[in-house]
């Protein structure tokens, strides 16, 4: 069954061809058929991998095999062919990929039923699939970049889909432009990676990486530009600005590009390269620095937003910080295991988002909205679900992989685990604070939007429900030893952190402190959700309108801390002004002007000549004479 | 005979023979009755005669003697052809003043 790895990634290939060319022609049926079926095989087929390697695992092997699809290139030294690897950290991605995608296909029947772009739409969901698959799966950094590209890629076809609105057109432009910054770090790491190993397959580059010095410069150089191409991906500072800007897309793909898979490839990648990280301690404070700056701008910068949407767009960009975090401190698995539980409630949070948005008849806008419990019990009860496990309230998932951080964090630096601290309770605070404006006190829109609230159809509803369940027992795959679990993730990850743990200085922290950590942080966010609760929704507090004077810390807040404008400022203008004047003066006056000129040249040494053609026989004849000498005087010369 | 031809030194003939080719050659280039330009031509023509048969006699090799029997019967075809040509000229133009044909102007 093995063998048949290849199919994971043809099926959705499949599906995007049939689609994308038959997108005229075919019925909005036949494409949600072909659309979520290619993708349920592409499941069905993972859980089958899945299955073999947690038997393997079981049995006490390494379970990691290559397995060669075909040969692409081979020049001088350089073998490439595309390759898969199926070992325990793909065969879980594998999972996430295909499982959360199918359901958010299933979703996008009911969200994108009215829209005209139907059939294309999914034809680019299935084309994601394929490039996420490939990123995945591939036993080759080669391979892997193919997908980062190519889920780049279709992030900026996504993001644009409504392309005939400008703005939404400029933000995947935006996503795709900050994307590419990080693609070329990435390309330049592979480089460095051939040039000092000699190949670029994962089962070559590791091993060779594992006998070298702590703090060797090649390796440093080479995780420090993979952090970049990762902060690039996964919207950390200084490239993290996309993100926001990305909730122009429909809401589905903020759900599966934006919150579970695409921006998870940036942790993934870092996860698999583990052992070149741990060889640069520098680059791993960098990264845990950057992971908690980000998860406390990001934070900070959603307790003031009023769009649903832009409000989970930080949330996003916060939780990858703490995955970052978790990263820079070591804490492979548990930054893993936040990727999981992130993807069950952060998927579920933006399709109950994206359900609340099609019963309000398009509104996004909090302030619009309030009370919507009894019209949309389902998503009320599957939201509720997922805001208590981003706060990380026991026993939900959430609670489980934040802890996990947060301890390997406090392990590391105290100040590590401040900054995640406050970033939990910033966190807990805003998600209940849209939790609250969105079910809860008296309805705040028009009476059109309150004639047409109603419950999503099945298509809509059943996602959200298994995304629920799967937020409410996900944390039970990595119970630690304090709470008197096995750690399952962990022991079934062993392998590919094997390298790693040997080098690293092992992680001790007393279980008793785990007990005060893990008491303070949930005490921490059930208190802020319960100050939420009384400023939303006994005091009834509504965020102010548009116009109104704020106080500092709140306009630097609701402005994003001015970022963009900065990057604006710094960046752009200048590369405007640059591209203006290469244009205008080097193309168009001097590149043109010489061709150009080239020609007028011609035509007016053309009407000089011509004036020759006098018409006068005597001064033709003259010049017959003149030539003849000119001859005459040759031959003499030269003879 | 040759005694005769060869009592006036070569030098002689040569600067005779290029003066009244230079002659030949300006009143080609400066007359604009169409007559005299033809006779201008012929000029040249026989004054490349004469030398030919200047140096045929002072190296004793014939054959610049029977170039000249060839460049006579050109010149008399020639002629005949041009005269042909100035008559149609005429015809049309009522005119043999070269000037006036300048068609063939910018």
């Amino acid at each position: 069954m093995i063998d048949l790895i290849w199919l994971v990634p043809l099926l959705p290939l499949i599906g995007f061809l049939i689609n994308g060319l038959g997108r005229n022609i075919l019925s909005k049926n036949l494409v949600a058929w072909i659309g979520c079926g290619v993708v349920f095989f592409s499941f069905l087929i993972s859980c089958v991998l899945f299955n073999s390697v947690y038997q393997a695992r079981q049995l006490g092997e390494d379970a990691a095999t290559t397995i060669q699809v075909f040969e692409w290139f081979k020049v001088g030294s350089l073998s490439v062919s595309m390759s898969f690897l199926l070992d325990p950290l793909s065969a879980i991605m594998l999972l996430i990929v295909t499982g959360i995608g199918f359901l958010i296909h299933i979703y996008s029947i009911g969200y994108m039923k009215l829209d005209l772009g139907f059939n294309k739409f999914f034809s680019y969901l299935n084309l994601f699939i394929f490039f996420m698959l490939l990123l995945v799966l591939g036993s080759n950094y080669l391979i892997m970049f193919i997908g980062w590209e190519g889920v780049g890629l279709c992030s900026y076809l996504l993001i644009g889909f409504w392309y005939k609105n400008s703005s939404f057109a400029s933000a995947g432009k935006k996503a795709f432009v900050m994307n590419r910054i990080g693609d070329l770090s990435f390309l330049i790491a592979v480089l460095l990676m051939f040039v000092s190993f000699g190949t670029i397959e994962f089962g070559g580059v590791f091993p060779q990486a594992a006998k070298m010095v702590l703090g060797d410069n090649t390796v440093v150089l080479i995780s420090f530009l993979l952090f970049i191409a990762a902060t690039g991906k996964s919207a950390q500072i200084p490239l993290f600005t996309w993100l926001p800007d990305a909730m122009a897309g429909p809401t589905p793909v903020s759900a599966l590009i934006h919150a579970a898979t695409m921006v998870t490839a940036g942790v993934y990648m870092i996860v698999r390269s583990n052992i070149l990280f741990t060889l640069s301690p520098v680059v791993m404070q960098l990264i845990a620095v950057i992971g908690l700056v980000t998860a406390l701008v990001a934070a900070a910068t959603a307790i003031t937003q009023n769009d649903i949407k832009k409000v989970l767009a930080y949330s996003t960009v916060s939780q990858l910080g703490y995955m970052f975090l978790g990263l820079g401190v070591g804490a492979f698995t548990g930054a893993l295991f936040h990727v999981i539980t992130h993807a069950f409630f952060k998927a579920l949070l933006f399709l109950g988002a994206g359900s609340v948005i099609h019963a309000m008849s398009n509104e996004q806008d909090l302030r619009s909205m309030g009370g919507l419990r009894k019209q949309l019990p389902i998503t009320y009860i599957t939201m509720l679900v997922g805001t208590i496990a981003i706060s990380g309230i026991p026993p939900l998932s959430g609670f489980f992989s934040k802890d996990e951080i947060l301890a390997y964090a406090f392990a590391e630096n105290k100040f590590l685990w401040i900054g995640g601290f406050i970033a939990a309770l910033f966190t807990a605070f805003y998600m209940f604070r849209l939790l609250f404006l969105t079910f809860f006190g008296k309805f705040r829109g028009t009476f059109d939007q309150a004639k047409h609230l109603h419950e999503s159809p099945v298509s809509m509803k059943f996602p959200l429900i298994v995304l629920a369940i799967l937020s409410l027992v996900g944390g039970f795959l990595n119970v630690p030893a304090a709470l008197g679990g096995s750690s399952s993730l962990a022991l079934f990850l062993a392998p590919i952190f094997s390298d790693s743990v040997a080098l690293s200085k092992p992680f001790h922290l007393d279980h008793s402190t785990e007990y005060v950590l893990m008491a303070l942080s949930a005490i921490a966010a059930i208190g802020m959700a319960v100050y939420a609760y009384i400023q939303y929704v006994q005091k009834e507090v509504i965020p102010y309108p548009d116009n109104v004077e704020r106080s500092f810390l709140s306009r630097l807040s609701y402005n994003k801390f001015y970022v963009d404008e900065i990057y604006n400022a710094l960046v752009v203008k200048p590369l405007n002004s640059i591209s203006t004047f290469f244009y205008q003066i080097v193309d168009k006056s001097g590149i043109d002007g010489i061709v150009n000129g080239l020609g007028k040249g011609v035509n007016e040494s053309g009407k000089m000549l011509r004036l020759l053609q006098s018409g006068n026989v005597g001064f033709y004849i003259f010049l017959m004479v003149l030539g003849v000498m000119a001859l005459l005087l040759y031959g003499i010369y030269t003879i | 005979m040759f005694e005769t031809i060869q009592s006036v030194p070569l030098n002689h003939y040569i600067l005779f023979c290029s003066l009244i080719f230079a002659i030949g050659v300006i009143g080609v280039l400066t007359r604009r009755n169409v007559i005299v330009i033809m006779m201008s031509i012929e000029l040249m023509l026989n004054s490349v005669n004469l030398l030919l048969v200047a140096f045929s006699v002072f190296f004793g090799d014939s054959s610049g003697q029977v170039f000249v029997f060839f460049v006579m019967a050109l010149a008399a075809a020639e002629v005949a052809v041009g005269l042909a040509i100035i008559m149609m000229v005429y015809r049309n133009t009522r005119s043999i003043d070269i000037d006036i044909l300048n068609r063939l102007r910018w």
